[in-house]
Parts: structure tokens; C-alpha cells; sequence
């Protein structure tokens, strides 16, 4: 019972960070239906942003923490407003395959500027555990759990109690609509893109301790990522942080109890259930199906 | 009467298509005027071209200044409410939240107690999911937020589409109640033109995208020979 719960736990905090990037997706697809696939490098690039804070800098951990949350947040609206915003009028497609486009420059960029060699991560938490009930919880998986929550819960405050979250909330359910009552939509989805870069950025410096910080770190969380936002609905945004922390738990659980499927093996396991979930129930489990008048 | 809304030769097209072949229309402060018309006759597309929501050239003049060439965000923030066709509700938002989408401009707090003594019934509903109100509800709902915009000049895109008569009857008391109280401005477009021309004070009739007729509401109400050619009844 014990490695039972246990497992459960540390599931949670590697959830909680497939969740906040899952969350970044699902932001910009619900805004403009493209999937960003420059998103987990956008979270390695900041994530190196605040290691060459803390190292060559000399910042400490959290000041360093937050200016990157700054950066990311602008840089984000700098992309979109470089990048995204000039292709408002092409397909999705289109835009989809800059985003791929920025992916690879991303990465590239990054390993030219910090070496692709594996460098040590900083975590801003200690190594101990607690030990409640013979359950070790370690404050790692804590720290990493309570931080990813509380940036899900600011966003979710935002979104729903002020009216520049509201105007981004309806903008992405009618532009038209809410352009008419004065809503400057094409800011609002810069906005957006600051939020998941912000998002991304959490979860790159969450992850980071744990993987290593390499420029290929958040390709594997990607796909991750992409599992969890497939499995709540890509349309929900509680479904993607329900969707991760989901996945965290019962990859952790898979490698525990069932003996052939080794840790190297949580992969193609995560792409298993994406593709079970596309078969069954492609909508996911919050999202509702998209049904369109014609 | 001062024009608030001056249209000098408005031109608009949908691609290749032209919708509007140079049209001149004004409203004046405080007056209800309705655009008549057969389907395709260009209505729809002379709100949007004030709305800035389909390319137009020639001259939109609100109070002086002109439009001709802002999008629609601005053009709302100039004062214009444009009720679209198929109202253009949040359906997945509440009712509350729609309402404040509507005073998404406005500094301060909302007046939400004025709109209220026009639409009562909203307060009780105000947690509902404005995609399962009904029709006339949903009209209503986009009335007061169209309102809560505090706008100089309303538009309305065929209020009265899909809802039964007495709930469209009911959709026009509170128009006029609007305009009288509140000394709102009114364009209306219409299918129906016997309630249109009911409410409005001068129409204007479109065919093919020109004006083919305008004058006050009485003198087209009373020509017979306009009614059967034009308004169907």
C-alpha cells in the first residue's frame, strides 16, 4: 500500500508539469485552433535563460525564477507578434508548419548559444522527504507539484474573474462577436501566447532538475504533453491539467506493477493511450464533441 | 436634424461579388430608421459595412468622424452597437458574463442596474449558460448587451428571425422603449416590414444592392403600389 501511494505521488509531480504544458497548448489551440509545436522548445529556451541567470550571473533561484517567467511571458508575445501574427490570414496549416519552423530554430539556437552538452540543473528544493505513514514524499515532487498549482490556479483565477480574461475567454469563442463589442482580439492573442510561454517556462524549469537541461529536455515532455491535452479534450483547459496529472500518475503506475514495461518504455505507453483515446473518444475526457452549424 | 450616421456612396464586396453598389443613407440622433428588402438585397451588408466587418469604400461618417476605414473594434469604440445576424451570443458563456463582454469598453462599473430595468427578467437568469436560452431570450440577452455598450447608433440584423410573432412584437417594444427613454439611435434590418415600419420613423427600401427607395414610414406604409412591389404585403 505504501509503494502504491507512493508511486501515486511522485506521479503527481511529473503529471502536475505534462499538465502546465499541456495547459499551454490548449490555450493557444482554443484561441486559434493550431497546435504549437515550438512549445516545448520555447519552454527549453527560457529554461536555459534562467540557468545562465543562475551561473553566470549569479542570480539565486527564485529571483531568477521569476525574471524568466518575465522573459518567457514577453518573448511570447514577441513570437506571436513576429511570427503568428503576420499568417492571420493563411491556413492553419500554415501556421502550424512555422511553429515547426520555430521548433527547429529553437533548438538550434539554443545549442549554438549554451553547447548541447548535458548541463546540471539547480532545484530550488531540498533532496529529503517526509515520511507520512511510511509513505516518503519527497519535497522535490512537493515543491514541484505545489508550484505547477499555483501558476494553474492564478491563470484559472484570471480567466474567470477579470474582464480582460473574460474578453480572451469569449474572443476565442467568437472573434467576430467580440470584436464587435471592442475586443482588440489580435492583442489578446499575443497575450495568450505570453501565457503559455509563461506556462511552458514553469514547467521547463520544473522539469529540468529532474531530466537534465539539454536542448532535445522538453521533446519527450512534448509528446507528453500532447497524451495529456489529447486525453482531457483539447478544447478544455481543466482537461489538460486533469489530463496530465492523469497520465503522470498511471505511467508511474504502469512502470511499477507491470514487470515488461521498463521506465524507457513510458513513451511509446503515453503514445499508446493518445492513440486509444483518439479511437474512443477523440473529443477526451472533458472536452465536448465540436459539433458546427453549417 | 444633425446626422449622426452619414453612408456617402458605399460600395462593399465579398471577393469577387459586389454587394453594394453605392449607397447614400443617413440617420439622424435619436431616430429609429429601417432598411427593408428582398433576401440578398444588401442589407446585411450595409450594417457591416458601418460595422467594419466587410471591406467598404466611399464614406462611413459617424458624428463627424469617418470610419471608412477602421476595423470593427474601433468602430465600436466610436459607438456603434452591432447586433449581428445570428446575434453573435457567447454560448458557452453565461448570462452574466455576456453582459459584462457588452461593457467590456466601458470604464468603471458596468451599469448593469439600468439594464436591468429594461430586461428584469436577465437577473434571474444570470448564471445560465446563454446557449440554452431560448430564441427571444437570446435576442433579448444581445439587446442588453448591445445596450451596456452605451452606443451612440444600434444596429439590429433581423431581430424578429426565427421567433414567434408575439415575442418579436415584444423584441420591438423594447427597441422603441430604447430609443424613446434612452434616446438611442436604431438601424434596423428587416424582413418583416409591417413591425419594422411599425417602430421606424423613415426606411429605406434596397434592391440589388442599391437604394431603390427611401421616405418616411407613413408615406411607404400608405402607397399601395410600394407595398405590393417592395414589401410583400
Amino acid at each position: 500500500m505504501a509503494q502504491f501511494l507512493q508511486t501515486v505521488v511522485s506521479g503527481l509531480a511529473l503529471g502536475s508539469i505534462y499538465g502546465s504544458l499541456a495547459l499551454a497548448l490548449v490555450l493557444i489551440y482554443k484561441a486559434t485552433e493550431v497546435i504549437n509545436f515550438a512549445q516545448g522548445e520555447m519552454a527549453m529556451f527560457t529554461t536555459y535563460i534562467s540557468w545562465a541567470l543562475i551561473t553566470h550571473h549569479g542570480m539565486s533561484y527564485w529571483p531568477a525564477f521569476f525574471v524568466t517567467l518575465l522573459i518567457a511571458f514577453a518573448g511570447g508575445i514577441g513570437l506571436q507578434t513576429v511570427v503568428v501574427r503576420p499568417l492571420a490570414r493563411a491556413s492553419v496549416l500554415t501556421v502550424v508548419m512555422a511553429t515547426i519552423a520555430l521548433l527547429v530554430i529553437l533548438n538550434g539556437a539554443a545549442a549554438w548559444i549554451w553547447s548541447p552538452q548535458l548541463q546540471f540543473y539547480p532545484s530550488p528544493f531540498p533532496t529529503s522527504s517526509w515520511v507520512i505513514g511510511g509513505v516518503h514524499i519527497s519535497k522535490q515532487d512537493a515543491g514541484t507539484f505545489g508550484v505547477v498549482a499555483a501558476c494553474v490556479v492564478v491563470l484559472a483565477l484570471f480567466f474567470r474573474f477579470t474582464k480582460l480574461g473574460l474578453a480572451m475567454r469569449a474572443g476565442a469563442l467568437n472573434p467576430a462577436a467580440a470584436r464587435l463589442m471592442g475586443v482588440r482580439t489580435s492583442l489578446l492573442l499575443a497575450l495568450g501566447w505570453g501565457f503559455a510561454a509563461v506556462l511552458g517556462a514553469v514547467s521547463g524549469m520544473m522539469v529540468a532538475p529532474t531530466f537534465f537541461l539539454t536542448p532535445n529536455m522538453m521533446q519527450a515532455v512534448l509528446i507528453y504533453a500532447f497524451a495529456a491535452a489529447v486525453l482531457g479534450g483539447l478544447e478544455s483547459p481543466v482537461g489538460a491539467v486533469t489530463g496530465g496529472v492523469l497520465l503522470g500518475v498511471m505511467l508511474n503506475l504502469i512502470t511499477q506493477y507491470v514487470t515488461f514495461v521498463t521506465p524507457d518504455l513510458q513513451l511509446p505507453v503515453a503514445l499508446g493511450i493518445l492513440l486509444v483515446v483518439l479511437l474512443i473518444r477523440p473529443s477526451g475526457l472533458l472536452g465536448r464533441a465540436v459539433v458546427r452549424r453549417v | 436634424m444633425a446626422a449622426l450616421l452619414e453612408l456617402n456612396d458605399v460600395s462593399a464586396r465579398y471577393g469577387q461579388v459586389a454587394a453594394l453598389h453605392g449607397i447614400s443613407l443617413t440617420v439622424g440622433e435619436g431616430e429609429v430608421v429601417a432598411l427593408l428588402g428582398a433576401n440578398g438585397a444588401g442589407k446585411t451588408t450595409t450594417l457591416r459595412a458601418v460595422s467594419g466587418t466587410v471591406r467598404r469604400s466611399g464614406e462611413v461618417i459617424l458624428g463627424g468622424k469617418r470610419l471608412t476605414r477602421s476595423g470593427p473594434e474601433a468602430v465600436a469604440r466610436n459607438g456603434v452597437a452591432h447586433v449581428p445576424e445570428g446575434r453573435g451570443i457567447f454560448t458557452q458563456l453565461s448570462v452574466w458574463e455576456n453582459l459584462r463582454m457588452g461593457a467590456y469598453m466601458r470604464r468603471g462599473r458596468p451599469d448593469f442596474k439600468t439594464v436591468l430595468d429594461y430586461f428584469p427578467w436577465l437577473d434571474a437568469r444570470r448564471n445560465q449558460q446563454a446557449g440554452t436560452l431560448s430564441g427571444g431570450e437570446q435576442q433579448m440577452l444581445a439587446l442588453a448587451r448591445a445596450f451596456l455598450q452605451r452606443p451612440k447608433l444600434l444596429m439590429l440584423d433581423e431581430p424578429s428571425l426565427g421567433l414567434a410573432p408575439l415575442v418579436t412584437r415584444e423584441v420591438f417594444r423594447v427597441v422603441t422603449d430604447l430609443n424613446e427613454k434612452e434616446g438611442l439611435a436604431v438601424l434596423v434590418v428587416e424582413q418583416n416590414a409591417a413591425i419594422a415600419l411599425g417602430v421606424a420613423r423613415r426606411a429605406y427600401v434596397l434592391e440589388t444592392g442599391s437604394i431603390a427607395l427611401a421616405g418616411s414610414a407613413d408615406e411607404l406604409r400608405s402607397n399601395d403600389a410600394i407595398r405590393t412591389a417592395y414589401l410583400g404585403y
